[in-house]
């Protein structure tokens, strides 16, 4: 009870002017049914109270292993889930208090890149019509209009305005990918969840989708919640970063003092488990004990606890804060009773 | 230097496995060639649709219709594999050659307990009885470094996580005590921790039993970690082979740079990350020369001297080293 | 301007027709699917021109000429009442054809719209309507069927003689007891489609539910669809078969294949062709429905590339 009044306390302090998206104890939990009256007979704790700002501009890091809840997290931000509670502000304005119709008018605002590049696109529409979809619910323009902007969009993300007429399945992984890209730029959105944008695709084509991505939000001034698990493309992506385990955040920080000065447990031991592409580098490496525990029935006090190789026997008992350790101005979240 | 004295356990020549299918002849791996010696890892890289997986199992010659090996020699130990009749191979399946694969999960037999399915190992092979097999299993999986061994035996493959799946089935694998272990992207399944604990437990295991290890995966920071050599693969060939340090400290490839180059790597943050323009081709429309040629950007800058030469014809392997080979003109 | 007008046009029309000509294209490559389809084109021609083709009245009698064997004025020869059996060959097509392809329309679109709202708002809508699909597909078949028609075999509708109610009926029961499956089917479908990432990506882009369900589930409902639906139509032509030829479907003087094969037992040892014919009718078009059904499937799958 009183974690959760620190905690928003602490984010409300920290939202400001330039903050675009503040989330303020964020949870969702999803009923286990079963039976033949599908009774709920358990939650499965998918996000457990999770709070962090995103400034306008920015690209936000939100990474953590499958399971962690991350891909929650965007999918509530943008209300495509309603939240079990907690709250969302998008440019001050309460995305879970909004109508209908209001939503409707937001989501131009607001848009969305998937994993799955093969899922993501329609199979019987033609890409050009996929693009413009989101302008014709919107009734944005005429079709004549739609389509001029489709080509448009089309040269933006690198493809040739014949694409228009094509199938998906006539396009690779990266080209579908492209194409998604498109669909979410038609509206001219302020800011986008990428939803591990570049994991299903070819290492060589990562980084064609990266440098787009960073190259679009130049031009477009767009913001990111950028959710990965790979870490070594959150560091080069990101400019703050927050690492989730087991539903909530337990370390938030810049890029550079993550990946610095790291202070969970958790986050160290996820950092040295990355294989570093340098045969010459011999790294002490944290190996941590066993799986990560269901979300079903978390762990106590600190979720980490039994995994955590540097756990106290107070861990187990009562849940960590997080809060703000960083020292002149900068600041430095983490969630740990051996860190404070 | 103690390395190069070892005798060599598997050579792969001239290999070549189509895939004849409905749209036309696929030429999954196309003239491949490599070996392998007692106890080291040797790492296969390469891109989704490379053949590196197609090769591995035309190793074990588990390649089904439409496919089918055409060519080439698989010499394991100085046998000939693909002329070996099927019985033999067979008994050679699991006891000297085995392999672990990227779904653990889905490679267990989910209707037995995973005690039964490793003790059955021991039963079909070495003819031990039930309770003996189930013994030696137990054993394994605590080499495997399963917590609770007694108790896991009698677990059900979907009682799992992916994790623990895939300590099993490198249980199974090593059952027999192979000399060589195939390793086809055994850990991208897997989240960074639980990769981090099976990379450890591989390597351990290989010190310890001398295996062989070729460690098929698309990711060079686990090359780096793992593997003494490196073939990388692109297109159906091999294009570039050399020592795991060589590879990363002078790749000469256009690919293999490219490929280096575009990966981000962490603690070192660039604003671009370098690409490879455009996509892996159609493996059933390959372009008459060098196979990476309408991808690479090397051929452009030394069009003085290469001329046209990379369109139309496909380089062979280019000695520049001990050891290193390179399948590109530049390089004649 | 007007090039911008002429792409955004072709950006609208090219996108069915290319779509056809995929399948087409498929389906062609599918030779049993192609001969199936134009054996039934033949029947359906047949049953649309039967006044044209048919030489005589199919329900004139002509007691002077019954039972006849074939002979240049009637090739299949006569009935037990005089009737010309090709006349009524032909007529009956149209018969078994129709009442095939309505009960198909009726059974399939209203399973399909009972599947349709079971998987989208699933929960206790979708227990309960499964449930009672489950105990329909438990109920034996053809004994039901046999027990509602003679139940309703005295039944005269309002306005229509007994035989042409007997049509009537035997559509409405062939429907009540074929919806299920294409229940099932679409309700798949619909579960399937609503894990896809598009459906969640057109949320994203402000579509509403119903937008959803019409832009992108229903096209791409529409290919499982034709296929069962093709498949039923198979199956439909038997049922009606074994009805009219068990004397509970189509009452005569209607001629369908069932009732004809019915009126053919008691020539079956001397005049066997007049049982083996429309016998042979509903073999061919019942096979061809099953092999334009296959062929449809492979031909509309998504997944397959070209």
């Amino acid at each position: 009870m009183t974690l959760t009044q620190m905690q928003v306390q602490t984010s409300l302090d920290l939202s400001t002017d330039q903050d675009l998206v503040v989330v303020r104890g964020l949870k969702k939990y999803f009923p286990v049914r079963r039976g033949l009256l599908q009774r709920v007979v358990a939650w499965v704790k998918a996000v457990d109270g999770v709070s962090f700002t995103i400034r306008r501009g920015e690209t936000m890091g939100l990474v953590g292993e499958s399971g962690c809840g991350k891909t929650t997290v965007g999918r509530t931000i943008l209300r495509l889930i309603e939240p079990t509670a907690g709250e969302v502000y998008f440019e001050g304005r309460n995305i879970f208090a909004l109508t209908k119709p209001e939503l409707k008018t937001l989501r131009r605002d607001m848009q969305i890149i998937f994993q799955d590049p093969y899922s993501s696109l329609d199979p019987r529409m033609p890409v050009g019509a996929s693009i413009a979809e989101g302008l014709a619910v919107h009734g944005i323009g005429t079709p004549k209009e739609r389509f001029e902007m489709v080509v448009d969009l089309l040269r933006k993300v690198g493809l040739e305005d014949y694409h228009a007429r094509r199938y998906p399945h006539e396009f690779s992984g990266g080209q579908r990918q492209r194409i998604v890209i498109a669909r979410a730029l038609a509206l001219r959105p302020k800011f986008i969840v990428c939803d591990e944008p570049i994991s299903a695709l070819d290492v060589s084509i990562q980084a064609q989708i990266i440098n787009l991505l960073k190259e679009l939000q130049e031009e477009f001034k767009l913001t990111y919640l950028f959710i990965a698990h790979n870490l070594s493309v959150i560091e080069h992506v990101s400019d703050r970063v927050a690492v989730m385990y087991l539903g909530k955040i337990v370390e938030l920080t810049s890029r550079e003092e993550l990946y610095r000065n790291p202070l969970h447990p958790y986050t160290q031991a996820l950092l040295s488990a990355v294989p570093i592409p340098d045969p010459t580098l011999r790294r002490e490496r944290i190996l941590l004990k066993g799986d990560v525990p269901s979300p079903l029935n978390p762990p106590s006090g600190c979720r980490f606890h039994p995994r955590c190789p540097v756990a106290t026997r107070y861990c187990a008992q009562e849940e960590p804060p997080f809060v703000n350790i960083g020292t002149r101005g900068q600041e430095h979240w983490v969630a740990c009773w051996r860190v404070m | 230097m103690q390395r190069d004295g070892r005798e060599i356990l598997l050579e792969v020549r001239d290999l070549r496995t189509y895939f004849f299918t409905e749209d036309g002849v696929v030429k999954a791996v196309d003239g491949v060639s490599f070996h392998v010696r007692r106890g080291e890892i040797l790492g296969l890289v390469g891109e989704s649709g490379c053949g590196k997986s197609v090769t591995s199992l035309s190793i074990m010659r588990l390649i089904t219709p439409p496919g089918r090996i055409l060519g080439g020699q698989v010499l394991f130990d100085g046998i000939d594999l693909l002329k070996l009749p099927e019985p033999e191979m067979v008994r050679l399946r699991g006891s000297r050659i085995s392999m672990i694969f990227q779904q653990p999960v889905s490679c267990l037999n989910p209707v037995f307990k995973i005690g039964d399915q490793i003790a059955e190992v021991f039963q079909v092979h070495e003819g031990l009885s039930r309770i003996e097999g189930w013994k030696r299993a137990i054993e394994l999986l605590q080499m495997v470094g399963i917590p609770d061994p007694e108790r896991r035996a009698h677990s059900y493959p979907h009682e799992l996580s992916g994790g623990m799946a895939q300590r099993v089935m490198i249980a199974m694998a090593l059952a027999l005590g192979p000399e060589l272990l195939i390793a086809d992207e055994p850990t991208t399944a897997l989240d960074v921790t639980i990769q981090a604990q099976i990379l450890d437990l591989m390597r351990e295991l290989q010190r310890r039993m001398h295996t062989a290890i070729i460690l098929i995966t698309h990711d060079m920071g686990i090359v780096a970690e793992m593997c003494d050599r490196v073939a990388v693969m692109y297109a159906g060939q091999i294009i570039e082979e050399a020592d795991v340090r060589t590879i990363f400290a002078d790749p000469q490839h256009p690919y293999t740079r490219g490929l280096l180059g575009s990966i981000p790597v962490m603690g070192v943050v660039k604003p671009r990350l370098d690409t490879i323009p455009g996509t892996v081709p159609n493996l059933i429309n390959l372009p008459p020369g060098c196979r990476f040629a309408p991808r690479c950007q090397a051929r452009l800058e030394h069009q003085a001297r290469l001329g046209n030469r990379c369109l139309e014809e496909n380089p062979p392997l280019f000695h520049t080293g001990p050891g290193h080979q390179v399948r590109c003109w530049l390089y004649r | 301007m007007a090039t911008a007008e002429l792409r955004a046009e072709a950006l609208l029309t090219v996108r069915e027709e290319s779509y056809l000509l995929i399948v087409w294209r498929r389906f062609r490559r599918h030779r049993v699917a192609l001969v199936g389809a134009v054996i039934l084109l033949a029947f359906i021609l047949i049953a649309v021109l039967a006044p044209w083709i048919a030489p005589y009245d199919p329900y004139a009698q002509n007691l002077l000429l019954k039972n006849a064997g074939p002979s240049p004025a009637h090739w299949l020869g006569t009935d037990e009442l005089g009737r010309d059996v090709l006349s009524r060959l032909i007529y009956a097509a149209r018969i078994s054809l129709t009442v095939a392809f309505v009960v198909t329309l009726i059974s399939q679109t209203t399973g399909a719209l009972i599947g349709a709202i079971s998987g989208y708002f699933g929960g206790w809508v979708d227990n309960v309507i499964q449930r009672v699909v489950d105990f329909m597909l438990t109920l034996p078949l053809l004994p039901l069927l046999l027990t509602v028609s003679a139940l309703l075999s005295d039944v005269t509708l309002p306005g229509l003689t007994r035989e042409w109610s007997s049509v009537v009926i035997i559509i409405l029961v062939l429907s009540l007891f074929g919806w299920m499956g294409s229940a099932r089917l679409v309700r798949g479908v619909v579960l399937s489609l609503r894990e896809q990432t598009f459906t969640e990506a057109a949320r994203a882009l402000g579509m509403s539910d119903l937008q959803i369900v019409i832009r992108h589930m229903i096209p791409n409902a529409m290919a499982p669809i034709i296929v069962s639906a093709t498949l039923s139509l198979g199956t439909v032509i038997i049922l009606e078969a074994a009805l009219s030829f068990l004397g509970f479907g189509v009452q005569p003087p209607v001629p369908t294949w069932g009732n004809m094969l019915n009126n053919a037992q008691a020539d079956m040892w001397t005049q066997p062709f007049k049982a083996i014919i429309p016998g042979f009718c509903i073999f061919l078009t019942s096979l061809s429905f099953n092999f334009v059904g296959d062929g449809l499937r492979d031909a509309l799958d998504p997944r397959l590339k070209r």
